[in-house]
């Protein structure tokens, strides 16, 4: 059994409130591992934990063999995890096809390179690269255009594209359909569903149920600071614990 | 077959090369065509150009470019005293030096971004600045500026056996001299050069980082970039276009003062390259022409020259409009040059590049609507990227 990222014993704390308590979480390669939880419950900051923007109090975060407490973000990205962020990060002022450009760039070229004298039009394949996987998510028209100028599902799909283009071992997704109609989240689920297949480990950070549920192979879930239960989503479906946990948080 | 295009780079710098040399006869109509104001063009431009790159790719505002203006300057002037009154050896090592010091500065401004950053680049400038005029005397003579002497050893003149009849030497460039339009034609043609250099940058995938990074600096960090690097390689090459600036302006005339390293100085570019319209690439040289233009002869109309100006008009009316305009011309030129700014920053954010390309848009627009047979779309794009 292999364990792309490992999570062991993480404890984060703000002030007096203990945010995770004692996480331990594997992700296993390949398919989709969910982590669901209601509001509060810690999923961003666990997230954040994992990415090098907070560092846990206690425990220690493993991908793929490196420890990723304090690795700052462009060594992460270059280890093989990528994120994809809750509100859309992508490049405002930039054409769609440089957005997704970019990526490809920083998966060629490492963390730095000067070439200012070579021709960006003459990075053919770095051009076909960031097409196909604009193509892949449907924006191959609108390529010219301003990130800005598209609208908000569009944006998750570019940013969904801009992480797909560096091919990488593990993909994070933050809330992929937040805020989004319930049309552009069916849309968004069929292209998760698509992209599945290509073999990319995501996990999925979520409290939108229909989305998890279509989608995801293995669910975790977190309720204030603790995982709670975790199976397969026919075992979570039926779980009193997290039924509970949803729906007695909620009401009490 | 290629498409000759200005996507083409060099049939964009062609492009510009062109404008550029026949600079004294389009300029001629405005009162510009003399050739002191011409290298002033010439050289600011490379200033403007060099901090372009700097401030208009990556959004970081410099406020303290005028330090490596300066160090460019006494450089140059050292280089004349030292080894030979040839202008080549004395902008090429301005140029490096000004690249030393750009590094070891935005090695340390680079920590921060935003204000801080300004803050901290204004802080060295002014240091220098300071410095000059205290205890770094013996290298810039302090207030007097760092001039030429009888008694200076010029090693390599010497070497090579020039012989000074009478007065001081005058810098050249292999004999050739830099007064008047040669000199110019000299400046022109190393602004061509720059231009193609910051071109090129533009279009490459460093530039396109750069963009990226005024985009949005942290989401390169997660895109896997290592932002700092490329933030101090652009610092570098921008104090490198303004050591190279300073470096002429010594050629031109081989006097260098302190007060080139003022905040004021470092202000002006900052607004020539706001003005013209940051980011783009023709944009701050427009902006420098528009400043230096005002700077020169704005600046040169007195109450006599509007009485004559406005002479056709009855006496009463006549005074009436000189009382008022003569308050924007002459010493007022800087109260004119603060309305135009005002107004550029208020309604046209990008300069003046945004309103050629408002107006492109609507003469294209105009063309479209008169002519059922639709334009080709000319990529408008290729003039900015």
């Amino acid at each position: 059994m292999s364990s792309l990222l490992q999570i062991k014993g993480v404890n984060k704390a703000f002030g007096g409130l203990n945010a995770l308590t004692d996480i331990n979480l594997e992700i296993e390669e390949g398919g989709i591992h969910a982590i669901i939880g209601p509001n509060g419950a810690g999923k961003s900051t666990l997230l954040n934990c994992c990415i090098g923007r907070l560092m846990p109090d206690t425990g220690s975060v493993t991908f793929n063999g490196h420890d990723m407490v304090g690795m700052p973000p462009h060594d992460i990205n270059h280890a093989g995890m990528v994120r994809v962020f809750q509100t859309p990060e992508i490049f405002p002022s930039l054409s769609l096809l440089a957005n997704v450009m970019l990526p490809a760039f920083a998966q060629r070229d490492g963390v730095f390179k000067f070439n200012p004298f070579s021709s960006l039009y003459a990075e053919k394949e770095i051009r076909d690269k960031a097409m196909e996987e604009l193509k892949n998510v449907g924006l191959e028209n609108s390529f010219r255009e301003k990130a800005e100028t598209i609208s908000r599902g569009d944006k998750r799909r570019l940013e969904l594209a801009m992480g797909l283009v560096q091919k990488p071992k593990l993909l994070l997704l933050d809330e992929p359909t937040a805020g989004m109609a319930r049309l552009d989240t069916n849309k968004t689920i069929d292209l998760l569903l698509e992209i599945k297949k290509t073999g990319v480990t995501k996990v999925i950070i979520e409290h939108d149920m229909h989305v998890v549920f279509s989608l995801a192979d293995k669910i975790s879930v977190l309720a204030q600071g603790a995982i709670i239960a975790e199976g397969k989503p026919e075992e979570i479906k039926g779980n009193p614990i997290v039924i509970e946990a949803y729906l007695g948080g909620e009401v009490g | 077959m290629k498409k000759i295009s200005l996507k083409n780079d060099y049939v964009a710098t062609l492009l510009f090369a062109i404008v550029v040399l026949f600079a004294p006869i389009w300029l001629s109509p405005f009162g510009a065509n003399y050739p002191d104001l011409l290298q002033k063009f010439a050289i600011f431009g490379i200033f403007a150009l060099g901090y372009n790159l700097l401030f208009g790719a990556t959004g970081y505002l410099s406020f303290g470019h005028a330090a490596f203006l300066g160090i460019g300057s006494y450089t140059a002037v050292w280089c004349f005293k030292l080894f030979t009154m040839n202008i080549l050896p004395a902008i090429i090592m301005s140029t490096l030096v000004s690249g030393v010091f750009a590094l070891l500065i935005g090695y340390i401004c680079l920590r921060r971004s935003g204000i801080y950053f300004s803050i901290l680049t204004l802080a060295f400038a002014q240091m220098a600045y300071s410095l000059a005029y205290s205890v770094l005397t013996p290298i810039t003579n302090g207030e007097t500026g760092l001039q030429l002497t009888m008694q200076d050893p010029r090693y390599v003149d010497a070497m090579v056996g020039v012989v000074v009849q009478d007065g001081l030497p005058s810098t050249n460039l292999f004999g050739l001299s830099v007064n008047g339009y040669s000199g110019f034609y000299i400046c022109a043609v190393v602004l061509i050069l720059a231009f193609f250099v910051s071109l090129k940058i533009f279009r490459s995938p460093y530039g396109l980082k750069l963009a990226a990074i005024k985009s949005n600096q942290v989401r390169m960090q997660y895109t896997g970039f290592n932002t700092r690097p490329y933030l101090i390689s652009v610092f570098v090459i921008s104090g490198m276009f303004a050591g190279l600036a300073g470096g002429l302006l010594a050629a031109i005339d081989p006097l260098a003062g302190a007060e080139r390293m003022q905040w004021t100085a470092s202000g002006e570019i900052v607004l020539m390259t706001i003005l013209g319209g940051a980011g783009t690439l023709i944009g701050p040289l427009l902006g420098v022409m528009v400043i230096k233009y005002f700077e020169n002869i704005f600046s040169a109309i007195n109450e006599s020259v509007l009485h004559d100006a406005f002479s056709f008009l009855p006496d009463t009316i006549e005074n009436v409009i000189v009382a008022v305009t003569h308050v924007f011309v002459g010493e007022g030129w800087h109260l004119s040059l603060g309305l135009i700014f005002v107004l550029v920053v208020t309604f046209l954010p990008g300069g003046i590049m945004q309103a050629l390309s408002i107006l492109t848009r609507r003469y294209k627009q105009f063309r479209s609507g008169t002519n059922s047979t639709s334009e080709s779309e000319t990529d408008s794009q290729g003039e900015q990227k």
